[in-house]
This record gives C-alpha cells, structure tokens and sequence, in this order.
C-alpha cells in the first residue's frame, strides 16, 4: 500500500470540481485554484442546470472545446452582483472619517479592485465629487471581467433600482439630489459623464497580475470572501505594496485582514467598519 | 445515526419560532446549528444579541470560514448568503438573491447536504414564502432528516406547506416539540458512539 491520504477526497464531485478548474486553468491562464470550492461549485452546478450538462466532467469537456462556453462560466465565476452605495454606512463613515485624511495630499489614487459592473465606483466619484476631493483624485477601477467592464464604462444601468440606489445615497449621507447625477432615459439612466472624467477602467486579475501604482486608498469589498484563506493573505499583500504608508484598504462589511500575514502593518481605523489603515514604519536607513 | 450539524431556515415568525425551539437545547448539544434567519439588508443584527440571551447555546453571526462547532448557533448575516464547505467551513457569500431572499434558506440547505449528507437535520419553521423548499427535497435526497413546524400551529403557514408540499417529511411537530426531538436523534449518546 503506498496511498496517500492527505490527497484522497471522497466526493466525486469535488474532484470534478478541480479537474474543471485545471482544465480553465490550462486552455485559458485563468487561475480559480486559490477560489473557496463550495462557492466555485455553486456557480458550476447554478451553469450545469443552465447548459443542460449531465455531469461538471460533460462540462469541462465543453470548456475545453467551446470558447464561449468558457466565457459564460467565466462571467458565473465572477460575482457581479452590487449596487450604488451598497452598504450606506461604509460610506457614511467613509466621507465622515477617510475624506479628512485624504484632503491633506495633494493628489489621490483610488483603486476600486473587484469594480464589477462599476456601480460603487460611480459611488465613490459623487462622493468625491461632493467633498471637492475628485478633480485631484484617479480612480482606477480594475476587474478581470471584460464583460462587466464594458458595462462599467457605459454607466448605463436599469431604472428598476434606482428608488433603492437613492435610498442608499440618502443614507450614506449624500449631500445633494441623487437625480441630478443621472438623466432617465425610458428603462435605463445614465450617469453624468463628468463622473467618469477621472475613472480609468482596466482589465486586472487579483490573482496573476501585480502592482501598477502607489495608491492612497484600495477598496476591495466582497471579494476576498470568494478565496481560500492562502488567496486571500497573496491579494491583502498584493495591496500593501500597492498602498502608501497612511494609505486605507476598505474591505466588505464580512471581510477582514486579521489572518493574514500582513495583518500586523495594518491598524483598524474604524470600529464598524472594515477600514485599514497602513502604518508609517521609520525608515531603516 | 451521528449527526453532524443542523440547518434551520425561518422567515415571518422565525425570532419567536426560534427562541422557542432553542431554550430547550442545553449547552452540551453535540452539532453546531446554522440558522438562515430572512432579515433587511440594513438589520442591525438585533436578533443575535435577542436569543443569544434567551437560550444556553452561544448564539453568534457567522465569520466568514470559521468552523461550524457545537456549542454554537450560528445565524447568517444579512445581505449576505451563508454556504457550508468542506469540513463545515462556514462560507459567506454576496451572490444574487436566490428565492428573492439573501440570506437564502436553500442556499444553506443544499450546501449542508452536499458536505453532511445523511448526517444533517433540517428544519423549517415558520414563514410567508417557499424559500427552503427546494432546500428540503435536496437533504432528502441526500439522506438526512427533515423536521417541519406545524403549519397549523406556525404564525405563517406558508413556508412549512411548501417544504411539506415538495418532499417527504420525517417530522412535523409543534414548536414546543422540535428541540426535544432534536436532544432524542442527536443527544449525548449518538456523540459518545462516534
């Protein structure tokens, strides 16, 4: 006998799982092994049910065969469910707490890591724009989803939301008319185009791509819950290499930095909020 | 039988139902209990802090991938889904609404029965829509127990008639009766034989 148990898992559809991932990971350089399994197995059995796919191993067959296959699991893989202002008292606390600091430089670069279909990223531009912080600021709003990216870009979304869109700005302090920031046009509204005079959006995988900038604040909300811890403590280094001493990472209200290794370079700024705050360290020379 | 862990899933009514079903559960219960509570996104998780002082359990909102023990009630947090992983890592996700609820009781259900299987009890109490049915059927399907509130005796009748229209149902009981039918398929017993 020379089995090795720490390799054996007794789910045939876990190991479906992993050889779906491989096979994405081979034929198209998109890494989802870091991804927590339960959450990733969802979205395969959720497009299983939609392809009409006995089994995943039918499934990775077609991913490996059919481009667009792959791309509609793709867009399963990201999460792209958000809202203007979700979550009204992060940016409450935000404005209230972060924008003072921010107002002493000079100059500001925002990352939005994760920006889906851009919703909180318009979010945050009002809120700047309300605080007169934005005609100084660059936001850089990345996700590895071209898809969503497009649609991040347009500023185009469905009306349906939108009585819901102004509660969350009321609540999240806004300062001004929520209407005067769009023009309605039959089911859709579109966001005034002065909002996205200082948004760059660009395709970047948390996972394989590194640093492109030294930033003062990195909003990364409801991301990390979708990676395995290992994953997790490479993205929260991945952003303190990316952050000025001083500078924040503002992760979802369910997320936290605490176990990972670089944990101990950051303080908690808020107490309700999942606010970091990375520490000034005296230079060693 | 050694069960593993508990699924709960409530909706209209649930904070009585589940104070109700949990002040008979003492503090040596051998499973952890995860409860998908439908609250408002903006709840302020009032009704950790309402039974976690009404019963002998810890009652506590779930951390993402903390590990489901006993000793614990874990209630999902609002806005978010909770999905049990291997080795009862409890999973949060921001996903969308699935039934038009998120939390979603199906979202847990079926996740618990993927990881416990035959070693999972459900239950579904009280509430005014069918999220968790589909959740049932799936534990069924995979082996578990199912336990239902009586409709007839439930402050909403609608999610217990729709669990007990669309599977079979081991147990429909009172509220009073759950917790003790829960102590007499997991008690102390079943633990010491594992």
């Amino acid at each position: 006998m020379n089995k090795n148990l720490d390799v054996l898992i007794n789910d045939n559809e876990d190991i479906e799982v992993i050889l779906l991932i491989e096979a994405i990971w081979h034929k198209y350089g998109y890494d989802f092994k870091g991804y927590s399994k339960a959450h990733i197995k969802r979205r395969i059995k959720r497009r299983m049910v939609l392809s009409g796919c006995n089994s995943i191993l039918d499934m990775a067959k077609r991913v490996l065969d059919e481009r667009e296959f792959f791309e509609s699991l793709l867009s399963d893989f990201s999460i792209n469910v958000t809202e203007m202002f979700r979550d009204p008292e992060f940016y409450k606390v935000f404005r209230r707490e972060v924008v003072p600091i921010l107002r002493t430089y000079p100059f500001l670069k925002i990352w939005h890591a994760g920006c889906a279909t851009g919703e909180e990223v318009y979010s945050m531009a009002i809120l700047l724009k309300e605080e007169n912080l934005y005609d100084r600021s660059q936001i850089y709003a990345t996700d590895f989803n071209t898809h969503v990216l497009e649609k991040a870009k347009e500023g185009i979304y469905s009306i349906e939301h939108i009585r819901e869109y102004t509660q969350n700005y009321q609540r999240a302090g806004g300062a001004a008319s929520f209407a005067d920031y769009y023009i309605a046009n039959y089911q859709s509204v579109i966001f005034d185009s002065s909002l996205k005079k200082k948004i760059i959006f660009a395709d970047h995988n948390l996972v394989t791509d590194g640093v492109f900038g030294e930033m003062q604040v990195i909003l990364c909300r409801n991301v990390l819950i979708y990676f395995e811890r290992d994953l997790q403590g490479r993205v929260i280094k991945l952003f303190d290499n990316s952050l000025c001493s001083g500078g924040f990472i503002c992760l979802g209200t369910k997320e936290t930095i605490k176990y990972t290794d670089s944990s101990d370079k950051f303080e908690e700024f808020s107490d309700t909020q999942r606010i970091y705050r990375k520490k000034f360290i005296a230079s060693k020379d | 039988m050694v069960y593993e862990a508990i699924v709960i899933g409530t909706s209209m009514g649930g904070m009585t139902a589940l104070r109700e079903l949990l002040k008979d559960i003492p503090q040596s219960f051998p499973a952890p209990i995860l409860v998908v509570q439908h609250l408002s996104p903006l709840s302020d998780g009032y009704i950790v802090k309402y039974l976690d002082s009404r019963c002998n359990l810890q009652v506590k909102e779930v951390d993402e991938k903390e590990i489901a023990s006993a000793g614990f009630v874990y209630i999902a947090p609002p806005n978010y889904h909770l999905l049990v992983g291997n080795g009862g890592s409890l999973l949060l996700s921001a996903e969308e609404k699935v039934n038009f609820a998120r939390p979603s009781i199906d979202v847990l259900f079926e996740t618990a029965a993927d990881v416990y299987k035959d070693r999972l009890i459900g239950i579904v109490l009280t509430g005014a829509n069918s999220d968790g049915s589909n959740g049932a059927r799936y534990i069924k399907k995979k082996g578990g127990v199912l336990i239902v509130q009586n409709p007839h005796s439930a402050e909403s009748s609608a999610m217990p008639h729709a669990a007990i229209n669309n599977t079979y149902v081991d147990y429909i009981l009172d509220i009073n009766k759950i917790g003790i039918k829960l102590i007499e398929l997991v008690g102390d017993d079943s633990w010491r034989r594992k």
